[in-house]
C-alpha cells in the first residue's frame, strides 16, 4: 500500500510520488471508462450507450490528486509506521474492559425496552439484532470453536422455522412444545450434514455446506404440497405467554394481568424471548468451552492429527459441534417463524448464511463479545442506512475491507484461556500469524 | 521370558499403491528404551503412525500388552496407556501450555490431573514459567518439551517419541534425551524412539533397529550398533553432534 520508494531507483521522493500517483490514475482511468464513462439508456432501437467523459475525467483527477497528496504526507517514505495497527497496550486495555463491557451490554439489553424514550421501532430493531446475535453465537460454535467452515448455516435456521410452522399448523402444538422439537430436528439435520463431511476440511467442507444450504432451500421451494413452495406458510400462530394469548379478549394477556391492552406487550415479550434464547446460547457456549468437549473442539480446530493421538474421537467431536450449532439455529428459526407469522424460502437464501458468517469472522472467531458487537454493527448499520440501501453493499464491502486491514483477526481477537495457574492472561491475536487457527 | 509390551509382526503399510512398510518386525519389552534409526523417507514415522492406526497396517499384527491393536481406531489406541509425541510436535498453537497439557489428560478423565501437572512442571520447569503462554509462541525446544509432557499426562506405559531432536539446538537435544533417560530409569517408562540423530539415539537406547526403505536391516544393542561399521558409515560419519 505504501509508495514504492527505494532510494537508489528514485532520486527524488517527489518524482516517485508523482509516478506512483500517475499509475494509480491510469488504473482509475481503466476502471472508470466502462463503469462511469458509459451509461446505457433506452432508445427506440433498443439499448444505447451515452458517453459521460466528464465523469471519467473527474474520477481520474481525483484519484491522481488524492494519491499524490497521500504519497507526500501519510505514505511519505521514511515516515515511521507503527508495526501494529493497534498498539498492544490498547489491545490489552480493550481485552480487560471487555470483561466489564459484556455484563454492561447485557444489562443495557434488559432495560433498553423499558426506557421511556424507547420507541417501538427500536424494540423491533433490537429483536432483529438479537436474532442475529444468537445466530452468530450458534455459528461460532461450528466455525469459531471447532474450526469447521460452514457456509450453509441458514439451512438449519430454515429447518427450525419450518418445523415450528408446520408442527403448529398441522398439529396445533404450542410454541413452547415446538421450540425444543425444532431444535432437535435442526440438530438432527446438523448430524446428517456432519456425516458426509467428516473427512473434509477447509475449502472442500465450505463447498459441501454451501451446497447443503442450497439443497434445503430448493427442497422447500419445490415441495409444494408440504411447504407451500414459493408461497411459503402464512398465519403461523403467534407465541403465547405460557398459554395466554396477547389479544384483546377477556382471556388475553392484558386482561389476565389487569393491564390495559397494548400491542406493545407482544413485542416486548418477543424481545425478551429472543434475549433469553440468545443468552442461553451464550451461557451454554461459555460452559462448554470449559468442559472437555469444548476443549476438544478447540483442539480439533488447531490440529486434528494431534487430537486423535490424544484419544479424542474426532467423529463424535465434529458431529456434536454441527449438532449443537444447528440446534441453536433451529431455536432461532422457530422464533423467527413465530415473530414473522409468515415464512417462505425467500428468507433463507445464501446471503443470510454469508451475513451470519461475516458477523462471526468480523467479530473475531471464537469471541462471544466480538460476535455480539459485529451483529449490532452490521444489522444495526443495515437498518440505519436503509434510506441509502443502494449503497448498502458498497458500505458493507468497505467495512469488511477496513476491518480486514486493521483487525485481520476480527474485532475482538484475543482468546481467553479456559484454565489458569494464577491469573488470567488474554493473549493478543496480533502475536499469532494469520492462518494459524 | 514374558511377552513383550509391544510387538510388531510382519507389518506392511501403504500410501495408496506405494508400500511404505514392507514387512517390519520390532519388539519392545517393558522398561526398555528402543530406538529406530534410518534415513529420511525410510518409513520410520510411518511405522510410528501405523502403531497408532493411521494408516492401519495392511498385513501383519501389532500387539500391545497382549491385545491386538492392528484394527483399533486411533483414538481408542490412545486410551490404552500408549501415548505419542508426534513428529513435528503438533502442539495446539492457539491454546495455552496449560490447555495443551489438559488435552493430554483427556483420556484419563482428569483422574490424576493436578498431581500429574505438578510432576510435569517438576520435570520441565520451563513449562511452568510458560503456563499461560500460547503453544505457538514457544520456542522449538519448549514445544518439544510440551509435546512430551502432554503425552505423559495420560500416564502411559509406552511412550512413542517421533524425532524429538528435529530442528533443535544440540544443547536442547541433550537436555531432552537426558529427561527421557531419567524417566526410564526412575519410573520404568518404556520408550520407543524414532530418530535421525543416530548417535544420540543409540547412546541412549538399550536396543536399536535400523530401517532402510521400509525394512529392518539391522538390530542389536544400542552400543553394539554404534560400533557397527555399516551404521557408522551410513548414519554417523560426519554426522556426529
Amino acid at each position: 500500500m505504501a509508495a514504492p520508494a527505494s532510494p537508489a531507483a528514485a532520486p527524488s521522493p517527489l518524482i516517485a510520488a508523482v509516478k506512483d500517483a500517475g499509475i494509480a490514475a491510469l488504473i482509475a482511468l481503466g476502471l472508470a471508462l466502462p463503469m462511469l464513462g458509459l451509461v446505457t439508456t433506452q432508445t427506440q432501437a433498443g439499448m444505447g450507450l451515452v458517453p459521460h467523459w466528464d465523469r471519467v475525467a473527474i474520477a481520474v483527477v481525483a484519484v491522481f490528486a488524492g494519491r499524490l497528496l497521500l504519497n507526500l504526507t501519510l505514505w511519505r517514505p521514511g515516515r515511521r509506521k507503527s508495526a501494529l495497527a493497534v498498539p498492544p497496550k490498547v489491545e490489552a486495555t480493550l481485552a480487560r474492559t471487555a470483561k466489564y463491557l459484556g455484563p454492561l451490554a447485557i444489562l443495557f439489553a434488559i432495560v433498553m425496552p423499558l426506557l421511556p424514550f424507547t420507541e417501538r421501532y427500536a424494540i423491533d430493531l433490537g429483536i432483529l439484532v438479537l436474532t442475529y446475535v444468537m445466530l452468530g453465537w450458534g455459528l461460532n460454535i461450528v466455525v469459531g470453536l471447532a474450526g469447521l467452515l460452514d457456509l450453509g448455516y441458514v439451512a438449519f435456521y430454515a429447518v427450525g422455522a419450518y418445523s415450528y410452522a408446520l408442527l403448529a399448523q398441522n398439529f396445533g402444538l404450542s410454541f413452547w412444545i415446538c421450540l425444543p422439537l425444532a431444535g432437535i430436528l435442526a440438530a438432527f439435520w446438523g448430524v446428517l450434514l456432519g456425516f458426509p463431511v467428516l473427512r473434509l476440511r477447509g475449502d472442500y467442507l465450505a463447498i459441501v455446506t454451501l451446497a447443503f444450504g442450497e439443497i434445503i432451500r430448493i427442497v422447500l421451494l419445490n415441495w409444494y404440497w408440504f411447504t407451500g413452495g414459493p408461497n411459503g406458510i402464512s398465519g403461523i400462530p403467534r407465541p403465547t405467554f405460557f398459554g395466554i394469548d396477547f389479544d384483546r379478549g377477556p382471556d388475553g394477556f392484558a386482561a389476565t394481568f389487569g393491564l390495559s391492552y397494548s400491542p406493545l406487550h407482544r413485542i416486548l415479550f418477543l424481545y425478551y424471548l429472543i434475549l433469553a434464547l440468545a443468552l442461553i446460547t451464550n451461557l451454554v457456549t461459555i460452559r462448554l468451552r470449559r468442559l472437555p468437549i469444548g476443549r476438544a473442539w478447540e483442539a480439533l480446530r488447531e490440529d486434528e492429527i494431534a487430537c486423535r493421538s490424544l484419544g479424542i474421537n474426532t467423529v463424535n467431536t465434529k458431529l456434536t459441534a454441527f449438532a449443537l450449532g444447528a440446534m441453536f439455529a433451529g431455536f432461532a428459526g422457530s422464533f423467527f417463524a413465530t415473530r414473522q407469522g409468515f415464512i417462505s424460502p425467500e428468507s433463507f437464501v445464501f446471503m443470510e448464511s454469508a451475513l451470519i458468517l461475516a458477523i462471526v469472522v468480523l467479530g473475531g472467531m471464537g469471541s462471544q463479545f466480538g460476535v455480539a458487537v459485529a451483529a449490532v454493527v452490521m444489522i444495526g448499520g443495515f437498518e440505519l442506512f436503509r434510506e441509502f440501501s443502494d449503497y448498502r453493499m458498497i458500505t458493507f464491502g468497505l467495512v469488511m475491507v477496513l476491518i480486514m486491514v486493521w483487525r485481520p483477526r476480527g474485532l475482538v481477537s484475543s482468546r481467553s484461556p479456559t484454565v489458569f495457574l494464577k491469573e488470567k492472561k488474554a493473549i493478543s491475536g496480533a502475536l499469532v500469524q494469520e492462518g494459524h487457527g | 521370558m514374558s511377552a513383550p509390551l509391544l510387538s510388531i509382526e510382519g507389518v506392511t503399510a501403504y500410501y495408496g499403491a506405494i508400500a511404505a512398510l514392507k514387512g517390519v518386525d520390532v519388539t519392545v519389552d517393558e522398561g526398555e528404551i528402543v530406538t529406530l534409526i534410518g534415513a529420511n523417507g525410510a518409513g520410520k514415522s510411518t511405522l510410528m503412525m501405523t502403531i497408532f492406526g493411521a494408516p492401519q497396517a495392511r498385513d501383519g499384527r501389532i500387539v500391545f500388552d497382549g491385545r491386538d491393536i492392528t484394527r483399533v481406531p486411533t483414538h481408542d489406541i490412545a486410551r490404552m496407556k500408549l501415548a505419542q509425541s508426534p513428529e513435528g510436535r503438533r502442539v495446539f498453537p492457539r491454546m495455552t501450555v496449560l490447555e495443551n497439557l489438559q488435552m493430554g489428560a483427556a483420556v484419563t478423565s482428569y483422574a490424576h490431573y493436578d498431581e500429574d501437572l505438578e510432576r510435569m512442571f517438576a520435570i520441565f520447569p520451563r513449562l511452568k514459567e510458560r503456563a499461560s503462554q500460547r503453544g505457538g509462541t514457544l520456542s522449538g525446544g519448549e514445544q518439544q518439551m510440551l509435546a512430551i509432557a502432554r503425552a505423559l499426562m495420560s500416564r502411559p506405559r509406552l511412550l512413542l517419541l517421533d524425532e524429538p531432536s528435529l530442528g533443535l539446538a544440540p544443547l536442547i537435544v541433550k537436555q531432552i534425551f537426558s529427561v527421557i533417560r531419567e524417566l526410564n530409569r526412575t519410573e520404568g517408562l518404556t520408550v520407543f524412539l524414532v530418530e535421525q540423530n543416530a548417535y544420540h539415539a543409540l547412546k541412549l537406547a538399550h536396543r536399536g533397529y535400523v530401517m532402510v526403505n521400509g525394512r529392518i536391516t539391522l538390530s542389536g544393542g544400542g552400543r553394539e550398533l554404534l560400533e557397527r561399521e555399516e551404521v557408522r558409515a551410513a548414519y554417523l560419519e560426519g554426522g556426529r553432534h
